[in-house]
């Protein structure tokens, strides 16, 4: 098995006529509105997608995403270009192979559902089989198997009709699933439904893909469910592919000032994770290091607690000031006895919006750990403010406020200045 | 201008004769299956005894529509018994059914035809056109210069004058059809036999419906015109009834086609639209059905 499920090479799609002439011409750098009497709809499209993963396909209404989704299984044959599947090439191949290959290797999941209202449930998850010719018995018992894993089960006689949107496109899933290829295509399924819907069947999908590893190439015109659904994203405008990349790349290294723009309206604390914005610890103090070293540690970096690490850098707990300074006052070298559990840390992959409380609760920037239990960073709570904002700075060096003066200082500098019964008239006679 | 004329009516004379000398005997076998079908549904329709054909016709009409409609259907088909006017009733009928299966059996290929290729489409509108508009007693002339007096010119005649609806809606039924949907079909592997009877034509039934029930209702118009050719039944009554001016034959005639054909409208409409019909025997069966499962 390759690595590669599915290969699109110099795609191009032109409508109108003479359309290899069109190509031709844009091959030349011709712009796409310069055409005349010919619309290009997909322009040089070249992308790879790799077994088990989701690659989205992110663009507005007009980018070229929904032609080019039905070049991948031919709805729409190529003007230029090639797509392999599994190494197999499907364009201008005869339609009776092309059917074959639609039935065993690439199914597809409609924006409005396409259930056929004269089937019921059960009858539309078979259809791919009854295309293929499997016997009715063996045929509905899949189906009704499916519609267990989507969450169906006891709705297979009804009619779609009866269904709601989300449910009925569970069906529609269903049904590319009982077709039992490897890829998948989506064009805008979840874009008819409602947000809440919407949501959970996202969350949904990724759950059965958890499962299923199958291969999905998803369209959507909404950057939110891409970044949400994307292992990678491939954005589109006016017919080319401006930049593929993870939802972390395409976030914080927009290819160009339309992506940038684009990127700008999304939800990044959806994005996000604890990896992309974590700083170096700082205050980190190895388990074999000594009150003194801890307290300076402490004292350096403004805060009254610092972690506490045992070898590899395992994320042992945290020790405070005040006991640190017991230590030494008691003339003891070692931090062990007042180590304290740590009271909040989070994994790497954790998305933005799961850290907001952990980060309110936590009396420290918050421990970032890996799967090994590792301290592998920080956030602290202005980092995590900053990382919502949009622009580079997001995840990069902070200007952070000057700390106050200590209030000692300032209680030396009022004392000598004067008594606070003349500060308090000196203030009631300012406005006159 | 004196003198010009273009002889469009000769050269179709013309033609007509040529067809007429060349294809007799086409025509004659044509004409012979014709009225042999039809005689053969009316005789087989009146062998049945009236009050029985009335029961079956009325439980027909509550299958697909409702009892109330039963049993205005019985009243209504009652009253031409009473009127003495069964048997051209039931002559008319045959004729009508037998058309309308013919037109339909020419109607729904070609409009499937239609829908899927342009340039069908393109050549058929303006021929419908012409058939729909010519006025339908220039049909008999030809007709009845090839297949003589009788059923057969009527039949004939109503074929072509009922044809064009058929043809229209269903093109325009499968045009229709949610293009996702069709895709769909595509995009499992389906093959254009496969999307065609899986797909289109059940999805586009309502519309066929209404084609179908438009073929019977101009067939049925077209009774009286094929009375005039000679084809008995209730038309053949109304012509009589005009050249005696005979008040009494033609309300009775008269009475009896329209009888016929609320009762053909209303169960045709009622096929096509079963959703709309919820107190129907089908839709309580139906329900029952599924109660159970």
């Amino acid at each position: 098995m390759t690595e590669i499920a599915l290969r699109a090479e110099g795609l191009y799609k032109v409508f109108g006529r003479q359309p290899m002439d069109a190509v031709a011409r844009l091959r030349e750098g011709t712009s796409r509105d310069e055409l005349i009497g010919a619309t290009a709809a997909v322009i040089d499209a070249t992308f790879e997608v790799k077994r088990g993963e989701i690659f989205v396909v992110m663009g507005l209404s007009g980018s070229g995403k929904s032609t080019l989704i039905r070049m991948l299984n031919g709805l729409h044959p190529a003007t230029d270009g090639t797509v392999t599947v599994g190494g197999e090439m499907i364009t201008g191949v005869p339609s009776a192979r092309l059917r074959d290959i639609r039935r065993e290797r690439i199914s597809m999941v409609f924006q409005h559902f396409a259930l056929l209202p004269h089937r019921t449930v059960a009858e539309n998850v078979a259809y791919p089989l009854e295309l293929r010719g499997v016997a009715k018995g063996e045929r509905m018992a899949r189906a009704e198997e499916v519609l267990n894993l989507v969450g169906l089960e006891g709705w297979t006689d009804r009619l779609p009709a009866a269904l709601s949107g989300g449910m009925q496109q569970r069906v529609g899933i269903a049904r590319a699933l009982a077709a039992d290829t490897d890829i998948l295509l989506m064009d805008e399924a979840f874009s008819a439904l409602d947000p809440l819907i919407r949501r959970e069947m996202q969350e949904q999908l990724l759950e059965l893909q958890a499962r299923l590893q199958k291969t999905i190439i998803f369209i959507t015109h909404d950057l939110n469910e891409a970044m949400f659904l994307g292992d990678r994203i491939a954005v589109m405008r006016d017919g080319r592919i401006v930049q593929i990349g993870t939802p972390e790349d395409i976030l914080t290294d927009p290819a160009n000032d339309y992506v940038e723009q684009f990127v700008q309206d999304v939800d990044r604390a959806r994005v996000l994770t604890a990896g992309n914005v974590m700083e170096r610890p700082v205050l980190a103090v190895p388990e074999s290091a000594g009150p003194r070293t801890a307290l300076r540690a402490m004292r350096d970096g403004y805060s009254s607690a610092a972690y506490v690490i045992g070898r590899d850098r395992h994320l042992v707990g945290i020790v405070r000031d005040r006991d640190a300074m017991r230590l030494v006052q008691n003339g003891e070298t070692s931090l062990t006895s007042v180590i304290r559990p740590v009271p909040q840390s989070v994994s790497v992959d954790a998305v933005l919006m799961d850290l907001f409380v952990p980060a309110i609760e936590s009396p420290l920037p918050l421990a970032v750990v890996d799967d090994a239990g590792r301290l592998v960073g920080v956030i602290p709570r202005v980092t995590l403010l900053a990382a919502l904002g949009p622009g580079a700075a997001a995840t990069g060096e902070l200007t952070l406020p000057p700390p106050p003066v200590p209030t000692t200082e300032i209680d030396l500098l009022l004392t000598a200045s004067g008594s606070d019964a003349a500060d308090a008239i000196a203030r009631d006679e300012a406005p006159r | 201008m004196d003198g010009f004329r273009i002889p469009v009516g000769d050269w179709a004379d013309t033609a007509i004769r040529w067809l007429k000398s060349n294809l007799d005997d086409v025509l004659d076998g044509v004409g012979f299956v014709l009225r042999w079908l039809v005689d053969t549904l009316a005789d087989q329709l009146l062998a049945v005894p009236a009050l029985l054909l009335i029961a079956i016709l009325a439980l027909l009409g509550w299958i697909a529509r409702s009892w109330q409609f039963a049993i205005g259907a019985t009243l209504a088909l009652l009253l031409i018994v009473a009127m003495d006017q069964w048997e051209p009733a039931i002559q008319t009928l045959s004729l009508v059914l037998i058309a309308a299966a013919i037109a339909l059996l020419i109607a729904i290929p070609i409009g499937i035809l239609a829908a899927r290729n342009a340039t069908v489409s393109l050549i058929v509108r303006p021929v419908l056109d012409f058939m729909q508009t010519m006025p339908s007693f220039v049909y008999l002339i030809p007709t009845v210069l090839f297949f003589g007096i009788g059923f057969a010119p009527g039949v004939v005649s109503t074929i072509i004058f009922a044809l064009p609806p058929g043809i229209r809606l269903t093109e325009l039924g499968i045009r229709g059809v949610d293009p996702e949907k069709v895709e769909a079909g595509q995009a499992f592997g389906a093959t254009p036999g496969q999307i065609l009877r899986g797909i289109q034509l059940p999805l586009a039934s309502p519309t066929i419906m209404a084609g179908v029930n438009q073929v019977i209702m101009l067939a049925l118009s077209m009774a009286v015109v094929a009375g005039i050719a000679g084809a008995n039944g209730a038309g053949k009554e109304v012509v009589a009834a005009i050249s005696t001016l005979n008040i009494a034959q033609g309300v009775e005639a008269g009475l009896s086609i329209v009888v016929l054909a609320i009762y053909l409208d209303r169960v045709t409409s009622a096929l096509g639209a079963p959703a709309a019909h919820s107190s129907s025997l089908r839709a309580a069966l139906r329900r029952r059905r599924l109660a159970a499962a």
